[in-house]
């Protein structure tokens, strides 16, 4: 069944991109993450262009992270003090990485900085959860206790000034780091296509020492609000947001999502992080490949302006 | 009205006008097409829009011994588009160096009745501009605007990148006599296609020369919802974003409403 994308302007197969949906909906279901940094990936190995891609996942992103952002504010296990500060960082983050992506777009070096980011991003947190979780794996075989990280030692972030006191999380912290954690994540995420909850979960839990009961629920507020505020930016400056591809991955992504959240209880955490590591770092090699291997066709065509 | 009697009254008036105009050459052509606007719905798997034509002749015309040659050239609606060539920068495959091509057509189809270099001379095609190698694509040189030379590799992978997607194409074989006045051209419409005002011209050789030119054009559209999509993302980006961004609210809402467990 094909089905015509007005913006990537090219026919699709609709059950294709809703199995992608689905399948991706899965997976993030069953990590507890966004999926962002699979979907984008998978659309532009099925020839939608990397622009469109980055910026239709935007809205799927922000879809799938609302219902999920629900079901935590429900539990209470959010901080909206901390998810406001990191929003501060966040919003300027995402509309400094739209502004760089127009710029990057106009000098043709776009789908190379979305190629190498992929790259250095997932092939090194890739290799960081193999490594963090075989330990822990090991460890666990050995029959020691898991190596608990004391949540009161200090680091150079606690030094920093502008302390304020976050009651939900109950640390006591300077908002400098917060600020640019927020930053980097919307930077990276309207450049990308991503939400960055695998890289603001670990962040706030080894950075900021925010409890693990509260991470996960105020990491999906920052990931809803860039994502939406990305979209919207995305559409006003570039018109490159597939409405009609995004509905469509939305659709199988919250649903595979339920799926996923169910499959994912019948493994044990650092069999999850193992598995979630390797997919994380084949993402990052199937850039590098096409980066490295001579491409059959040098030359790409791009439209820059339209004459009627 | 069937394309038969459509043909017959353009034949009609085209007559009346050959009366009118008492031509300096003798042939002239009058053609018609299937449809003046074609519709791009989300099913839309590309189309044929047919070109009928015909090759008036008045009472002193001599025989063409030869017979008459067509060439159609369909043309889509122009727009500026940069090639860009990959090199090896420290390993890796960029985009190094790029050139721009201003005003290129978005779709180029050229169908003739026979191989084209045995209509005319290369110097009659080249002047004529007839032939995808033959059609001119100036490049943007430094602010300096100047059409590329045949052989330059960015204006070959310009093209082949097109006749890949479709979108430009030559076809030797694309325009049949039914009679030898009478002739046909289908004209390929890809799936993938631009919108807007699609320019088709008619050339008719014989033995070697041009003898007329006709044009006519037609129209591509997307229509209903697709429409909707596009102009809107193209002409109210912001408030596009919103709606799109509601419903994404809506679907992540409907979501954890469904599959709530609790």
């Amino acid at each position: 069944m094909q089905i015509y994308l007005p913006i990537a302007e090219l026919p699709v197969n609709v059950l294709m991109i809703l199995f992608m949906g689905l399948a991706v909906g899965f997976i993030s279901g069953m990590f507890g993450i966004g999926g962002g940094f699979l979907m984008t990936p998978l659309l532009i190995f099925v020839g939608i262009s990397p622009a469109v891609a980055v910026a239709s996942v935007a809205s799927h992103i922000a879809a799938s992270s609302f219902s999920g952002a629900i079901s935590y504010w429900r539990r209470r296990a959010l901080d909206p003090a901390l998810a406001s500060i990191l929003l501060m960082g966040g919003l300027t983050g995402t509309t400094a990485g739209v502004l760089l992506f127009t710029l990057l777009r106009a000098l043709g070096q776009l789908d190379l900085t979305i190629g190498v980011s992929y790259l250095f991003l997932l092939g090194g947190v890739g290799i960081m959860m193999i490594v963090e979780s075989m330990r822990a794996i090991a460890r666990s075989r050995a029959g020691k206790p898991a190596e608990i990280r004391r949540p009161g030692s200090h680091i150079w972030i606690h030094g920093l000034p502008l302390k304020m006191r976050f009651k939900t999380s109950k640390i006591y912290v300077s908002v400098i780091p917060i600020c640019v954690i927020g930053f980097i994540i919307g930077f990276i995420g309207a450049i990308m296509g991503i939400g960055g909850g695998f890289l603001l979960v670990p962040a706030l839990i080894y950075l900021i020492r925010v409890p693990t009961g509260v991470v996960i629920g105020t990491s999906m507020v920052l990931t809803l609000v860039t994502m939406a505020y990305a979209t919207v930016m995305h559409a006003a400056t570039n018109h490159l947001v597939d409405a009609v591809l995004a509905l469509i991955l939305m659709i199988g992504g919250v649903i595979g999502a339920q799926f996923g959240a169910r499959a994912g209880q019948r493994f044990s955490s650092e069999q999850l992080r193992l598995l979630l590591g390797v997919l994380v770092l084949a993402v990052g090699l199937r850039f590098a490949f096409d980066l490295v291997v001579q491409p059959t066709e040098l030359y790409t065509i791009r439209s820059t302006e339209e004459t009627q | 009205m069937t394309a038969r009697t459509s043909f017959a009254v353009l034949a009609l008036a085209g007559g009346a006008l050959i009366l009118l105009a008492a031509p300096a050459s003798a042939e002239r052509l009058v053609t018609t097409l299937s449809t003046s606007r074609v519709q791009v719905t989300s099913n839309f798997v590309g189309t044929d829009v047919v070109l009928f034509g015909s090759v008036e002749r008045d009472a002193q015309t001599v025989a063409r011994r030869g017979g008459y040659d067509i060439v159609v050239t369909v043309s889509g609606p122009r727009e500026t588009v940069t090639t860009f060539r990959k090199d090896r920068v420290f390993g890796i495959w960029v985009n190094a160096d790029s050139r721009t091509f201003i005003k290129a057509p978005s779709y180029l189809t050229v169908l003739a009745n026979r191989q084209i270099n045995d209509i005319a001379d290369m110097n009659t095609l080249r002047r004529t501009q007839t032939g995808l190698a033959r059609t001119l694509l100036p490049q943007d040189i430094g602010g300096d605007i100047a059409d590329s030379i045949r052989d330059d590799p960015f204006r070959q992978a310009f093209l082949r990148l097109k006749i890949d997607r479709s979108l430009y194409r030559e076809t030797q074989n694309g325009v049949t006599f039914l009679t030898s006045a009478l002739f046909r051209a289908a004209i390929p419409i890809p799936d993938n296609v631009p919108t807007g005002t699609y320019e088709v011209e008619i050339k008719l050789f014989a033995d070697g020369a041009l003898l007329s030119r006709a044009t006519t054009a037609f129209e591509i559209v997307k229509v209903g919802f697709e429409q909707l999509v596009a102009n809107s993302a193209r002409d109210h980006g912001l408030f596009y974003g919103l709606v799109t961004t509601l419903v994404a609210l809506l679907t992540g809402w409907a979501a954890s409403v469904a599959f709530r467990r609790d």
